[in-house]
């Protein structure tokens, strides 16, 4: 499976919103990680379902980035592990099975040898700059480490890699000597990079890259992702919860719920008409950039619902403000994406879209909020 | 829907998000003059407070914005005399709180005005509280030792403050463990913790960076709140300029250890001008339209042991610039009512609009 090869997507399962369109790399169809939660006794006991992830379907072409955003439970590192191969989907215990694809071959009929170029193709930097990198590894051995495992090359060479890897990311070759405690958060973030990039891979997975780093280094960081991508014709998925980072970096984005994608497609339509109730409370909460701006803001009532045991309808019903009518088949059946708009895919029912409701009374009412 | 068009005018009168009415009075409550806090390494001495003063009047929020490195939290510490000596010192200045200066008392009055007068809510609630005592024991351990009380009247203030940061079901919420609640609800725990004793002053130590964006929201509208239920004054300590957008009334931008430019949030927004404010405001990506490429602030913050002579911004600033303008220390100079900048000629772009004010 080298690049020079006509990739085959004739086995990949369609999905709303995904095309083989733009040779992706990693294709997510129908992916489910849940975890069995015991209630009480072990064995005897009953097992509730923690569905951290459920359902999800996406496509990564090659040189674009695709924004996996929600807040904490929502599922999106764990799809990330999962696309990593560090857990894998969930198949036993009566779970519906999905697949992820690996240039259009399902990742579970790999060979060895497959799965081999499956790992140096796909590779992550961390959200965290100072536990990511070995404090007792020098640059260089820390850069070289996935050479040395995966190649043959003698330490010289890997050495010298080492050193182009560096500039490659705005540092010197001769920090390589130096130990990660000798660098400040956003040079050693910088590390992680040079780190990820030593495989040459295809896609790489950003989790919450700048999250931990000063405001001013944001953007250098930011910066370097994406000249790395147009210059390598990279793919990336950017886990992020800062919505402005996300518009800045990403050409598509998944909105994630409770581990089901609630919006989707490319960023673009999706901020100009973001249709989801879910999406625009996101939106309205984020921060602002000038002091003038306002924003009318959506308040959802109380906090993230727990994942365990999820409703087996639509998983936004227990969260919206709007009134659910108690029969409506949604509430047992999970609605599908349904297009918006041109490449604009929104979970639509009547309870989770804002077209057509008059949603004043549910902009910031604190102490409606607060009485539940 | 939730899309922005072009910025309005805040319109003071309608409560658009909850934000209120500005609760400004015109009573100066806390002053910082000429604050110095050293401390002595193997290095070198770290000027890590340079000659810092500001004042926050009853009411008002002011943000105190940089990196890291920069100062605001020994700031901060420094008013509450909770530097570490040795190896850090109060080296010079003074702290006016309510009219007198605290620096000069003794270490047992301090901790009277330690958490009564003014208090501090730290960035990660884990941290903050103790996770083998239940929150009324945390909450009460405040109101014990700075109001006296115990047993049951003691509770009942317990049961008051979490009820004031708005935790629903405070009576049986005193009773859990810092483990058993959400971050949202912990965060509050410690907001609760430093209202408790109604203080004149909160330091506010980047207390949402731990928290998801919509539970942030929340939290900082409390805040407002209850900033306009007792009148207040919040120092917030923050490196992103949204909450700075949303919160403040004043900010104060810190580099190495001193201000470099401090004014009205509007007016620092639409007019900054020192080099390394607009580069701050500039790298932060917009949520509302799309960016083209983030302009980024080059180099790193300088260590706090080997300062350059004069600007200590000079090396990294995007202006042209003689040499021996960057040894002459600059001054904090008003150059419009109620906005101050540190002038040199390296950083601030007008330096000849303002030169008659400076004696360089």
């Amino acid at each position: 499976m080298t690049t020079e090869e006509k990739r085959d997507y004739s086995t990949v399962p369609g999905a709303i919103g995904c095309s083989n369109a733009g040779d992706p790399i990693i294709q997510v169809r129908n992916i489910r990680k849940w975890y069995q939660v015991n209630k009480g006794l072990p064995i005897i006991g009953s097992h509730d379902w923690l569905k951290a992830v459920d359902d999800v379907s996406f496509d990564v072409p090659a040189g674009e980035t695709i924004g996996l955003v929600g807040e904490s439970g929502c599922g999106k590192t764990t799809t990330a592990k999962m696309v990593l191969g560090l857990e894998d989907p969930s198949t036993d215990g009566g779970v519906p099975v999905g697949s992820i694809y690996f240039e259009g071959q399902d990742v579970k009929t790999l060979t060895s040898a497959g799965r081999r170029e499956m790992r140096r193709s796909v590779q992550a930097v961390f959200q965290d700059p100072w536990s990511s990198l070995n404090p007792r590894m020098r640059v260089n051995t820390i850069i070289g480490e996935p050479l040395e495992i995966n190649t043959t090359m003698t330490k010289k060479e890997r050495d010298t890699r080492a050193g182009d890897l560096l500039t490659e990311v705005g540092l010197n070759a001769y920090q390589g000597n130096l130990y990660p405690h000798e660098f400040s958060g956003g040079q050693r973030q910088r590390i992680g990079i040079a780190r990820a990039l030593a495989l040459n891979p295809k896609l790489i997975v950003l989790d919450e890259p700048v999250s931990a780093l000063d405001v001013s280094i944001r953007a250098q960081i930011m910066n370097i992702l994406v000249d790395l991508q147009k210059e390598h014709n990279l793919a990336y998925i950017l886990i992020a919860h800062n919505l402005a980072t996300v518009r800045y970096m990403c050409h598509r984005t998944a909105v994630m719920y409770l581990g089901v994608v609630q919006e989707y497609g490319d960023t673009e339509a999706i901020f100009a008409n973001p249709t989801h109730l879910y999406t625009n409370a996101l939106i309205s909460a984020a921060l602002p950039s000038h002091p003038d701006i306002e924003r009318d803001e959506i308040v959802l009532p109380g906090e993230v619902v727990s994942p365990v045991n999820p409703p087996l309808g639509d998983v936004f019903q227990t969260r919206t403000p709007l009134p659910v009518r108690k029969n409506h088949k949604y509430t047992k059946e999970r609605p599908p994406l349904v297009e918006v708009g041109k490449d604009h895919y929104v979970v639509e029912t009547p309870w989770s879209t804002v077209t057509g409701h008059d949603l004043s009374e549910f902009k910031l009412s604190v102490d409606q909020e607060m009485a539940k | 829907m939730a899309k922005e068009s072009d910025p309005k005018v805040k319109d003071e009168s309608i409560d658009r998000d909850g934000f209120g009415p500005s609760t400004v009075r015109d009573e100066v409550v806390l002053e910082l003059k000429n604050l110095q806090t050293h401390f002595t390494t193997k290095w070198g001495t770290v000027k890590a407070c340079d000659g810092v003063s500001y004042a926050v009047k009853k009411g008002e929020t002011l943000g105190v914005v940089g990196e890291s490195g920069s100062g605001k939290s020994v700031t901060a510490l420094s008013i509450m005399r909770l530097i570490q000596s040795p190896p850090g010192v109060i080296a010079g200045g003074e702290v006016i709180l309510n009219g007198r200066n605290i620096l000069e008392l003794s270490e047992k009055e301090m901790t009277k005005v330690r958490g009564g007068e003014i208090s501090m809510i730290l960035q990660d609630p884990m941290q903050a509280l103790n996770p083998v005592f239940d929150i009324n024991d945390q909450v009460g351990e405040a109101i014990g030792i700075h109001q006296g009380l115990k047993g049951k009247s003691r509770w009942e203030k317990v049961v008051d403050a979490l009820k004031k940061v708005r935790i629903p079901a405070p009576a049986l919420r005193a009773k859990d463990y810092p483990h058993q609640l959400s971050g949202g609800m912990r965060q509050r725990v410690v907001g609760a913790i430093g209202i408790s004793s109604n203080p004149s002053v909160i330091i506010a130590d980047e207390p949402t960076t731990s928290l998801d964006v919509t539970i942030q929201a929340a939290y900082l509208r409390l805040l407002k709140q209850i900033q306009a239920e007792t009148g207040a004054a919040i120092i917030f300590i923050t490196h992103d300029f949204g909450i700075v957008a949303k919160m403040c009334d004043r900010v104060a931008v810190m580099y190495a250890g001193r201000i470099v430019e401090m004014a009205d949030v509007r007016e620092i927004f639409n007019n900054p001008l020192h080099e390394y404010t607009k580069a701050l405001i500039g790298s932060v990506p917009k949520l509302e339209e799309k960016t083209g490429r983030l302009p980024q602030i080059e180099g790193q913050p300088p260590l706090l042991y080997n300062l350059p002579p004069g600007d200590s911004f000079a090396p990294r600033s995007p202006l042209k610039y003689d040499e021996k303008d960057a040894n002459i220390r600059p001054e904090l100079i008003e150059v419009q009512p109620n906005h101050f900048v540190q002038m040199s000629r390296c950083s601030v772009a007008d330096f000849d609009k303002y030169k008659d004010l400076v004696s360089y």
